[in-house]
Parts: C-alpha cells; structure tokens; sequence
C-alpha cells in the first residue's frame, strides 16, 4: 500500500499544509479562515501523511501523543478568556496590543484564543484517527 | 444547637479514619457521644419546664428564606432526650451485641448519621431545613435497616422502607411549600401567626393532605405500615432505635408540630381520627398472631403509632396531654422489649414465642427487664404505662358530642389486644418450664442487660413518681402542642371512676386473651390468605407493573442499535416539524423571486443526485463512503456559490476528515453483510423522502418569512468597532460568542478523550486475558 510518489510529496506537502494553516489561523480575523479551519487543514496534513509512511512514522514527527495537545489548547483558549479579569474587565474583553506586527498585524487576546482551538481540533482528530488506526484487534 | 448536631456528623466522618481503633480497645467512647449530648440537653430541662424557649438562628440561604433556624421548646426537648438518651442505651447495648462484626465501624457511623439528622429534625425552626433533615432520616435508615446486606430479604426491606418513606417526603416538602406561600415563611415558629390565613386559605385541605401523607408514610399508618414489619431485618439495635424513640415517632412529631399551626378543625380530626383509630385496631389484632416476637413488637408498634395519630386527632387538652405521656411510655416499654428480644434472639438464636419458655430461670435480670416493661404496656397500675391509659381513656370520654362511646370502644379493643401483645412478647418466653435445649445457657455481659434493665427500671420509677416527668410533659410538652396552658397534673390515683373500670377491664380481659391465644402456624396462614387484599400486595403489584413496564419501554426505545435510535429520532423529528408547519398555515410560493439556475448549480446537482444513486445502490461499503463524500462537496460547492467561504471550507475539511474516519473504521469491520430487509428498506426510505420534503418545505416557507435583522447587523456593524475584526464569522466564534467556543471545544475533548479511553481500556483488559 506503500506509494513512492505519495511518500515524496508528503515530505513536501507536510510543512506547506501546516504553513497554510497556520495562515489561515492568523488571517482568520479579516478573512475566511480561522482556528477551527485551521486546525482541520493541519490534521489533514498529518493524516495524509500517516497515509503515506503509516502512523508510527507521523506519531515520530509529532514527538508526542496528540492526546497530549489538548489540555494545551483548552489552557491556552481559557487563559486568553480569564486574561481580561486581572486587569479588571469582565471576562473575555478583547485585549490588544498597540503596535502592530509586520504580515500578521494587529495581535489581540482573540488569536490567542484561536490558537488554543486550533490545538484542540488538531488534538482531538489526530486522538480519535490514530487512536482507531493503531487498535489491533 | 447547632453544635450539637454537627458533633454527630463530624463524629461519623471521624470514623472513616479512626474506625479500625473502635472495633477493639476504643468502643467505650461511642456510647460518650449520645451520653454528653443526653447530658447537655437534661441541663435545658428546668429552663424550659418553666416556660422558656430557646432559638438559634445561622443564615443559610437567607434569599430562599433557608437558614438554619432552630428551636428548643418542650416537644423538641422531650424528643431530644429520648433521642439521645435512649440513643446512649441503644449504643451501649450495640457495643457488645456486634462485637466482632466486620462492619462494626460502619455501623455506628450510620448509626451516629441517624441521630444527627434525628436531632436536626426534631430542632429545625425553618420548613425546608426541616425537609432536609426528614430525608436524611430516611436515607440514613436505609442503610441501617439494610445493614445486614448480604440478605436478600434485608435489602428488599430497606428499599421498601425507604420508596415508603421517601414517597412520603415528596408529598411533604410540596405540602411544606404550599403552607410556607400561604404564611409568607419557611420560620415555623412564625407561621403561628398566621393560623388564621392558613385555616381559611381554599388550599388548606390541600397542604393538610400532603402533609398528613408525610407523617403517615413515616410513622406507618394504614395503609403504609406494611415497611415497619419488613424493616425488623435489621439488626435487633437498629430496631429498637428506629422503632421506639426516633424514626418512627418523626410522623408524630411532625403532627404535634404542626397542630398549633393548623390543627384543631374538621379537616384536621376526621383524617387523624379515622386512620389512626383503624391503624391502631388493625394493627394490634394483628400483632396476636405473630409468633416472631419481633413481628408482635412491629405491630404492637403501629397500633401504638395509631393511639399517637389518633390522640392528636381528637385535639382535646386531655387527649394532648395524653399523647405526650404516651409518647415516653411507648418509647420506653417498647425500647426494653425490643433490646430484650435482641438478647434472647442472641442467646437462643430463636424469636418463635411458640418454643421458648421458661428463660427466666438463665436470664434472670434480662426477664425481670421484659416483665417490667410488659406490665407497663399492659398499664398495670404502678407502672408509667398505667397513667398514660389513664389519660388516654380521660381523652376518649370527655370527648364533646356523641362519640365518647365509639372512640372509648376503639380505644379499649387496641388497649386490650395491645396488652395481650406485651405479654406474649415480653412474658411468655420467660415462664413455663425451661426447654432442655436451654438449660446450658449463661447470662450474657452485663453490658447487654443492663440498658433494658434500667429503662424498665425507668418505666416503675416514672410510674410510682409521676411528678418526675409529669410536669415536664403534661406542661411543657404540652403546652408546645397545644399552643396554649394545660394546666394538668399527672396522679397515679384519680379515684373510683369510669377511668378506673375501663382500667380493669382491660387488664381483665386482655389477660385472658393472653391465656387463650395461642399464635400458630395455622392461624398465621389463615390470616396470610387475606394478604391479597392488603396494601403491601397491591403496592407489590405496582411496583411490578412498573419494573415490567420499564422493561417494556427500554426494549422498545432502547435496545442500544444506533440505526434504531437514529430512525426514532427522526421520526419524532418529522413529527413535530410537521405539526409545526400545519399549525403555521398554507405555504406559498413565489417562484418569480427565486434566483435563476446557472449552468454550474445544475451541474453540481446533476453530479448530487449520481452519487446518490450509488450510495443506495452499490453493495460495497467503501464506495458508498466514498460517494457519499461527493454529495459532501457538493453541498460545499453549493456554499461556494452562494458565498459562505468559511462555511465551504469548514465542509470539505470536515468532509475529508469523516471519509478518512469512516474508511478507517470500515477496515476493521467484517465485510459487507446486508442486514436490512427489503421491507425495512422500503420503511427507511419513505422515513427519509419524508424528511427531505418537509425540510425543503421549510427552506422555501422561511424566504417568505419576515426576518428579524437585528442580530447579524449588530454583529456586521460592531465587528470592527468593538473586536477589530473584518471577519464577522470568526469574531463571532472567537469574540462575541467566545464562551460558546469554549465549550464545543471542551465538548470535542471529551469525544476524543472517551474515544481514546475506550478503545485502549479494551486493549488493556485484552491483553490480561
């Protein structure tokens, strides 16, 4: 079931899919995009490639068990949401900061809190998709 | 006050740590807990003889007007010290009656948890403070009268014990809630004042009722006594507790309690008077056939529970003030012979009065303990039974109108069979000629017999002395119920009168029927051919029904196949979306206002309806998959047409993720079988055009509904004003409704986390094998 040719190009295509949805991730507060989005276009990115070199070799890339990625993003996603409560604002402000940054522009509380979706997404297909795919039975 | 019963429930959570130390050296401390709160409360007694009462108030949740308001008059006094007195008995008595038993700890800890709530009932001042307390008593009593839980019978009984009991308390928390609107409070001392707005309310027939549900279920009157008989599997101690002092009279606490506040009227006497006269007849007639010696206490138990309901009934001063009397003789008489029954059943291992006889000659104390106290239920004179029948019958004569004759029959027939059931219970074991298969017996430990001995000892002593409690109960006590002063004086010696005769003749005649009864086998059958007609088989029969029934809707709803659940889902769906759209009138269409086709919508659909047919058609499961896919990006396609670019994206992302699921999943499933019948095809498939019309129904009808824009412009026009976002769906996601957010994604870790946990929990289990 081993392809050459699918082999190849996921070494290629596995950093230019993250990148894009990392891109989608970022851009999602002006444009079509977003975490969610995000997060599905990097799972698949993932997937393809366990597809191609089967999912030890993808679980070896990831370093961890994406299981491991979850309570990371849900941290994150809550910690952006309480955030505004120290400087005394009700929860969920949106926070900015003033300078904008070059390509990203401005950043705020609500990338941080979609960020913390895209980890979860990612977290959560590639648990249910590797978890069924490496169960022997 | 407080204190006094957070002392209880702290103790039986220090027996979670501590409970391997009672089991041997340090046992001698549990009965110090109920005895330094006997003490504490016989330190209130002078204060509160003269009149005074005593109020503690902690706000709880003082929005909802709970708080833990409590009281001390002289009812929850004498409450208190019978709970905590005998309580002290009982837990000495318990000490050496399970020794060895390997959940000795446990069941003191439960034990303790019933005081504590008893204590909490008995002194709440706020309704729902005392609801809480009133099913805690339930709750704790359940595990004590399914202690011994390896017995069938025994679990059967607690549960039944606690369906009765806890049905109870639903009825009374909503009658509680009723009385509290009608006052305008939860304070019981309060509602007082507001008698009148009570009495004259048009739902005061209603609040009584279920008021009086409450008390019945708890203090067993017909027709809820069936679980007291059933409840005797507990442990002899646990019997004797529940039984005497505590569990049981909480009905009549609640009763005297509450008759200041709404007794006294027609609707108050006639109900108390009719259950607990026939309670008390049924169950003392009852008690004559038994030959278990605690199935006659049970009964004799009921039909003292009937006397109490039915004295607060009658509502008189005399029948007040005999009612408190009444209830410290039961408790201790009733106390004795139970504690006495556990003895003998210890020694002996037998309860049938039908075999033992004689046992005076082994257990001397223990049987000058029965005799005691069963010429004290019996009302000899000299006994505090003798002045409680006193007063009893003083009530049932001085009644006004033409009932004294009745109610003072009742009366004597209950008296009279009552006596009979004391001596069978407390008498009979002890004389006649001593059984060879007893003679070896010994005296067990003075720590078992002294508790009977010394509340027998208390029945002699309040009886010769009546000026010990008499003031205490017959004023302050009830006073409190009364609401208003009795002004009575206990006497042993009221002279030659009709009180006195009926006195007599009770003792004559009940004696005798002592002597000609003679409980049998027989007679048990003969009286167990009439069970069909007894509450306890009717209310088995429900509960049958019921189990069969929910067996029935579980098999039919369901049966755990996924196909199965989805078809009902939908149906149900279509059912109410067509109810929906039949009630919102004709539906019109405007095909001048609909868009035109393009060549590209045509395609895309063209391409839809093609993967369709292969999906129904194809025998392979894959391909079905895959097709079914296809109908996937079409749609987005759709979405893309009509410029939803994040919706479109989402789609195919989640599109491709499921068809990889799915494909991933059909791997390790065995290959295509078809398991659907061309009739259930069929069914399936008008189910689903059926779902597809009336959705497109819809899809048309909602064009030419008016729509509220309110919403989506205030998210386009502040997107960028207040969240700098030019992206008004993901300022929506991650900004305006950011909470919502946080939970799907919560949501989405738990699937992953339970998807995960499941299948490597199986592989672990596997792997042991």
């Amino acid at each position: 079931m081993r392809s050459i040719i699918l082999q190849t190009a996921t070494r290629y295509l596995l950093p230019i899919l993250l990148l894009f949805s990392f891109f989608l991730l970022l851009r999602g507060h002006y444009s079509p995009g977003g975490g969610f989005v995000g997060g599905l276009v990097a799972s698949i990115a993932f997937v393809l490639h366990s597809f191609a070199n089967g999912t030890e070799a993808t679980m070896k890339i990831l370093g961890r068990k994406p299981l491991s990625l979850i309570p990371v993003g849900l941290g994150l996603a809550a910690l952006s949401m309480v955030m505004p409560t120290f400087f005394g604002l009700p929860p969920m402000t949106g926070l900015w900061f003033e300078e904008k940054i070059p390509v990203i522009g401005s950043i705020g509380s609500a990338l941080f809190f979609d960020l913390g979706v895209y980890l979860v997404v990612v977290g959560v297909v590639l648990t249910i998709l590797f978890t069924i795919s490496l169960t022997k039975d | 006050m407080l204190f006094t019963i957070l002392f209880g429930f702290l103790s039986t959570l220090l027996l979670v740590p501590l409970g391997h130390k009672i089991k041997s050296k340090w046992s001698m401390v549990l009965p110090l807990i109920p005895a330094s709160l006997f003490l504490y409360y016989l330190a209130y007694v002078p204060a509160v003889a003269a009149g005074s009462t005593f109020s503690q108030m902690i706000d709880w949740v003082p929005s909802l007007g709970v708080n833990f308001d409590f009281r001390l008059d002289g009812l929850s006094l004498l409450f208190c010290l019978l709970i905590t007195g005998i309580g002290t008995g009982i837990f000495f008595y318990a000490r050496t009656y399970l020794k060895g038993h390997p959940y000795y700890d446990r069941f003191f800890g439960y034990l303790l948890l019933f005081m504590s709530a008893m204590l909490g009932l008995v002194l709440s001042d706020n309704l729902l403070l005392l609801f809480v307390f009133w099913e805690l008593t339930s709750i704790s009593s359940f595990f004590l009268i399914g202690f011994n839980n390896e017995q069938e019978d025994s679990r059967k009984s607690a549960l039944t014990a606690l369906t009765i009991t806890g049905m109870g308390g639903f009825f009374l928390v909503a009658g509680l809630i009723l009385i509290a609107n009608i006052a305008g409070t939860y304070q019981i001392s309060g509602l007082i004042y507001s008698r009148d707005a009570i009495i004259q309310h048009e739902l005061y027939p209603l609040a009584l009722g279920l008021l009086f549900i409450g008390a019945f279920t708890k203090s067993a009157q017909f027709p809820f006594h069936f679980w007291l008989p059933g409840a005797m599997k507990a442990p002899t101690p646990v019997s004797a507790y529940l039984h005497s002092a505590t569990m049981v009279k909480a009905g009549i606490y609640l009763l005297a309690r509450f008759f200041p506040i709404m007794g006294g009227t027609d609707y108050w006497s006639y109900p108390l008077m009719i259950v607990g006269g026939f309670t008390m007849v049924y169950a003392a007639v009852h008690a004559l056939f038994r030959m278990d010696m605690k199935a006659i206490l049970a009964y004799t138990t009921i039909a003292a529970l009937g006397v109490l309901v039915f004295l607060l009934g009658l509502g008189s001063k005399d029948a007040i003030v005999a009612a408190s009397v009444f209830i410290l003789v039961h408790a201790l008489y009733k106390a004795t012979l139970f504690l006495v029954t556990g003895i003998v059943d210890h020694e002996t291992g037998s309860r049938d009065i039908s075999r033992l006889s004689g046992l005076r000659k082994v257990l001397f104390p223990v049987a000058l303990a029965a005799g005691i106290a069963a010429l004290s239920s019996a009302g000899l004179p000299f006994t505090f039974g003798f002045i409680g029948k006193d007063l009893i019958y003083e009530a049932t004569l001085h009644t006004e109108g033409n009932w004294p004759l009745i109610l003072t029959a009742v009366a004597l027939l209950t008296n009279i069979c009552l006596l009979a059931g004391g001596f069978m219970a407390g008498i009979k074991p002890f004389f006649g000629p001593l059984p060879q298969a007893y003679e070896k017996l010994h005296l067990p430990p003075l720590s078992m017999w002294l508790t009977p001995l010394i509340l027998a000892v208390l029945c002699l002593l309040f009886g010769i002395l009546p000026g010990i409690t008499g003031d205490f109960l017959s004023k302050a006590t009830a006073n409190a119920i009364f609401g208003a002063e009795t002004h009575m004086h206990l006497k042993i010696w009221h002279g030659f009168n009709t009180v006195l005769l009926l006195s007599a003749i009770t003792l004559v005649v009940g004696t005798l029927l002592y002597l000609i009864n003679k409980p049998s086998e027989n007679k048990l059958n003969a009286v167990a051919r009439w069970n069909k007609l007894s509450p306890q088989y009717l209310i088995n029969r429900f509960t049958d029904g019921v189990f069969k029934g929910s067996t029935l809707y579980t098999n039919s709803i369901h049966n755990g196949y996924l196909r199965s659940y989805h078809l009902k889902i939908i149906l149900f769906a279509e059912a109410l979306l067509i109810y929906k759209l039949w009630l919102s009138g004709p539906i019109q269409i405007n095909w001048d206002q609909l868009t035109p086709l393009t060549i590209y919508e045509v395609a895309v659909v063209i391409i839809l309806l093609g993967a369709l047919l292969i999906v129904i058609l194809t025998p392979s499961r894959l391909t079905s998959v895959v097709s079914m896919s296809v109908i996937g990006y079409c749609i987005c396609l759709m979405f893309v047409f009509y410029s939803a670019p994040d919706l479109a994206m989402t789609q195919f992302t989640i599109d491709t993720l499921t068809t990889v699921l799915f494909v991933l999943v059909l791997y390790k499933l065995p290959s295509f079988l078809s398991l659907a019948s061309p009739k259930q095809k069929f069914r399936d498939m008008i189910v689903a055009l059926g779902f597809g019309t009336i959705l497109s129904i819809i899809a048309l009808k909602v064009l030419y509904e008016p729509v509220s824009k309110d919403t989506s412009n205030f998210y386009g026009e502040n997107a960028y004003l207040l969240a700098k976002g030019k992206n008004v769906v993901n300022v929506i996601l991650a900004d305006f409704r950011g909470i919502d957010t946080m939970f799907e994604t919560v949501v989405l870790s738990i699937a992953a986390v339970g998807v995960y946990s499941l299948l490597k929990l199986r592989l672990k289990s596997s792997e042991k094998e």
